[in-house]
């Protein structure tokens, strides 16, 4: 008989349910399908002009109409088609009336350019001042705008939709946020406070001055052509990450709740660990301390060793300076077995969704556990002479994978790491 | 198995306050003794501000360069938060920071108002071009802008200041980022998932971006100032500049380290009501009220009322079914400072709970009324001006 809870004495969190989107396609298995083989989601842009950008490639979801658009409008439908596969697939509560909270990963949200420039024209002015914008903003006429724009508008909807329970909490830890929003979910179950979360991780907000932004800041590919081409892990040359959409969404339930109601368990969130870089705004530590403690405290939350770890899902974003400081912190933590764990990033395919990558590659780990083959990381045919992963270089390979350890490391010092298992340990 | 672990009592033990009013506790203090307001009738006429009182930023932010790297908000928020850190006595404590929980509640930074305008002119004498927006956003917007505008880089400039930098949460979505950061925090805390924590917020009402965002719902006071309970004919909220931050931990930890409380933290809860019809959001306080955990009467609320309408009489009506509570509305003092509030009326629970007393009120329409004895537990309460409830409880150390 399995242990009811874990190593520490803590309830035992488990999935029975997941869903994605990405620009593969909708769904596990469209998503599974593609990315074992190898292909990529990375397009030229073709929602905007790409007239003078530096970076004209972005891995978008274009297949999902939302009228009138917004980022924040596509976000809020991409984390609902990938709550309602996870929801149906985990058969948990009843339409309408999910039983726990709602964590959701999402990018900071903002007035856009569309109804910037919307506001511009309506203020009839030669050369419109915030003051002009200010005089015509009230009165009710853009009041979906408001809604619209409200830091917390797509949880309160998700969370009206989805009958989570509570307060959502809507959060953002950069390139970390997907992983974050599943690290609370455990850290509920594991308090007892409740059997089950609603992790989301939802970003659709390839929109021009994010890109500009990115851009400035010397974090994009700029490898435009071929765009399939661009996204570079552990290549030599490597030059940045390409922009991307998606939403991945995880149900968490306690081992307890999930074996009561006769729900298939998928897999195992057994650790999760976290640890901030105070080292520099964009730039990792050069020592590789925070994502080694991340990574040793990921192992300890987990109660493991990195022997019992068999696969590593990258954070892998193709910037010179992620990949360099992956390996040197995986490997001061694994030794030589860093050079025989393999390790991909799904990045190279779907390109980096940002505050949704914690919970897409979450699920694309547990499909990785379910199939017993990894996807590959393509683009691999310059690998960087530095980089001393067994890379699963552009084709997928089956191997048995018991762990896998899945990392998201971003701006702004955030680093957080999960653990996923198969059975409980 | 740990199954029956009793929850660990939680205490206050750093207070940082930057406001409109002024920097640290006793200028904080000594303003709401005296009722002095710091409000802009004029500058961002005809809407009202509480501007930030403007501190010497070297003292919590040494490096000029990390000054140039964050807009106002993150100076604001950093400056509070290494006041809470000197608060609890741990500042430049490397073994207590480098495993300090950290969880900030966040909206984003303000957009460079030339830059947009310039584009919007542009495009008033007929650029179309279907480059043109991105040309000019290539060109015009300053690399580092963007750092200053995301979410979760006040916690990150935290870290990088003041060496905060065992994890960092940010959580967005308004009024009850505020009390969700409180309400985590203490939870992981009271389940020893965690030993220490930094909570807190900021919030610069300086900024004709956000002026536009809230008037798209027509929440900005505007015309004349008036205290929160005295708006119901001249519904508004007007903008507040603050930077609220706490240190909390388990009492245990607290003192193994010889640190001095203010106040115990003793629950926070909260919920999002649906705010179909009226009515909703009074029974979902009455909820949060029934859980929050035994209340002996006689006690205080400090709520973030914003003074919209129709939420703040459905306040109004909540409040009225508890009239042995004394209510003070940190927003006629402090103005609306949105994800800031919550934290800042914990602040402000903790100060005078220490004190001995609870500041006088704000007004003069009733709903305030004078405490004549120390007050022992305090509510805070926070009801968003669209979105989501919360509250807290807090309590002097018996």
């Amino acid at each position: 008989m399995t242990a009811p809870r874990d190593k520490l004495g803590r309830p035992i969190v488990v999935v029975t349910g997941m869903g994605v989107v990405t620009s593969l396609g909708a769904g596990k298995t469209d998503n599974w399908a593609k990315l074992t083989a190898g292909e990529s989601g990375i397009r030229t842009v073709t929602r905007f002009p790409i007239d003078g950008l530096r970076s004209t490639m972005a891995g978008t979801v274009d297949f999902v109409p939302v009228e009138p658009f917004s980022s924040t409008g596509l976000t809020e439908r991409l984390a609902e088609i990938a709550t309602e596969e996870a929801l149906q697939q985990s058969g948990i509560g009843r339409k309408g009336d999910f039983p726990g909270p709602l964590f959701l990963a999402v990018a900071p949200v903002e007035v856009e350019w569309p109804q910037r420039l919307e506001l511009g024209r309506a203020t009839a002015s030669q050369e419109p001042s915030y003051d002009d914008l200010l005089r015509i903003s009230g009165g009710g006429k853009y009041l979906a705008y408001h809604r619209r724009f409200m830091f917390g508008s797509v949880a309160a909807r998700l969370a009206e939709t989805f009958g989570t329970k509570g307060s959502p909490i809507s959060l953002s830890t950069a390139c970390a946020s997907g992983a974050t929003a599943i690290q609370l979910g455990v850290e509920a179950i594991r308090r007892g406070e409740t059997d089950a979360a609603l992790c989301v991780g939802a970003d659709a907000t390839v929109n021009p001055e994010a890109m500009v932004r990115f851009s400035l800041l010397s974090a994009l590919s700029t490898h435009n052509d071929p765009p399939q081409a661009a996204s570079r892990p552990f290549s030599k040359n490597r030059d940045g990450f390409v922009m991307a959409e998606g939403a991945g969404t995880l149900v968490l339930e306690s081992y307890d709740a999930a074996v009561a109601r006769g729900a298939t368990i998928l897999g195992v969130l057994a650790g999760c660990g976290e640890l901030t870089d105070s080292f520099h705004r964009t730039r990792s530590s050069p020592d590789g301390k925070p994502i080694i403690g991340c990574v040793k405290k990921t192992l300890a939350d987990a109660g493991m060793t990195p022997e019992q770890i068999d696969h590593i899902n990258a954070h892998g974003t193709a910037t010179p300076e992620n990949d360099k400081m992956e390996y040197l912190g995986i490997s001061a933590v694994f030794g030589e077995r860093a050079k025989q764990i393999p390790v991909s990033s799904n990045k190279s395919m779907v390109g980096h969704t940002i505050s949704a990558a914690g919970t897409v590659e979450a699920v694309f780990s547990l499909l990785t556990l379910e199939h017993q083959r990894i996807p590959p990381t393509i683009n691999y045919d310059n690998p960087d002479p530095a980089i001393l992963f067994d890379v699963v270089g552009n084709k997928a390979r089956d191997a048995t994978v018991t762990a896998v350890m899945s990392n998201s490391f971003g701006f702004g010092g955030q680093n957080a790491s999960l653990i996923l298992t198969r059975e409980p340990a | 198995m740990t199954e029956t672990r009793p929850a660990a009592e939680v205490w206050i033990t750093g207070i940082g306050l930057a406001t409109s009013l002024g920097e640290g506790l006793d200028a904080n203090w000594d303003a709401l003794q005296a009722r002095r307001l710091n409000v802009d009738e004029t500058g961002f006429a005809p809407y009202i501000v509480h501007p930030w009182a403007k501190v010497s930023l070297d003292a919590q932010i040494p490096k000029k360069g990390d000054q140039r790297q964050m807009e106002a908000w993150q100076r604001i928020g950093t400056y509070a938060a290494g006041l809470a850190l000197d608060s609890a006595g741990v500042k430049g404590n490397k073994e207590i920071l480098g495993r300090m929980d950290m969880i900030v509640a966040a909206g984003g930074g303000e957009r460079d108002l030339a830059v947009d305008t310039g584009i919007l002119s542009a495009q008033a004498k007929g650029n179309s071009a279907p480059g043109f927006l991105n040309e000019r956003l290539m060109g015009d917007l300053r690399p580092t802008l963007f750092l200053a505008q995301l979410s979760n880089l006040l916690a990150g400039n935290i870290a990088i200041v003041h060496g905060v930098s065992g994890t960092s949460r940010t959580f967005m979505g308004e009024e009850v980022a505020g009390a969700d950061a409180a309400r985590i925090a203490l939870a992981r805390i009271a389940a020893g998932q965690s030993d220490i924590a930094l909570i807190g917020g900021s919030h610069n009402g300086e900024r004709k971006d956000l002026l536009v965002l809230y008037e798209f719902g027509d929440f900005n006071l505007k015309g004349r100032f008036a205290p929160v309970w005295a708006r119901r004919e001249h519904a508004g909220f007007a903008l507040g500049s603050a930077g609220a931050f706490l240190v909390i931990e388990s009492k245990a930890h607290a003192i193994a380290r010889g640190a001095k409380p203010y106040a115990r933290l003793t629950n926070v809860v909260a919920d999002l009501a649906r705010r179909n019809g009226t009515g909703d959001v009074k029974v979902t306080l009455e909820k949060l009220w029934s859980k929050l955990g035994e209340l002996d009467g006689g006690g205080a609320i400090i709520t973030g009322a914003t003074g919209v309408e129709p939420v703040t009489s459905e306040e109004r009506a909540f409040l009225e079914e508890h009239p042995d509570f004394a209510v003070r509305a940190s927003g006629t003092s402090f103005g609306h400072t949105m994800e800031t509030q919550f934290p800042l009326g914990i602040g402000l629970a903790a100060l005078s709970i220490s004190r001995g007393a609870l500041f006088p009120p704000g007004d003069s329409s009733g709903v305030e009324i004078e405490m004549p004895k120390p007050p022992t537990q305090i509510v805070v309460l926070g009801v968003g001006h669209w979105r989501g409830e919360g509250m807290a409880l807090v309590e002097a150390i018996k």
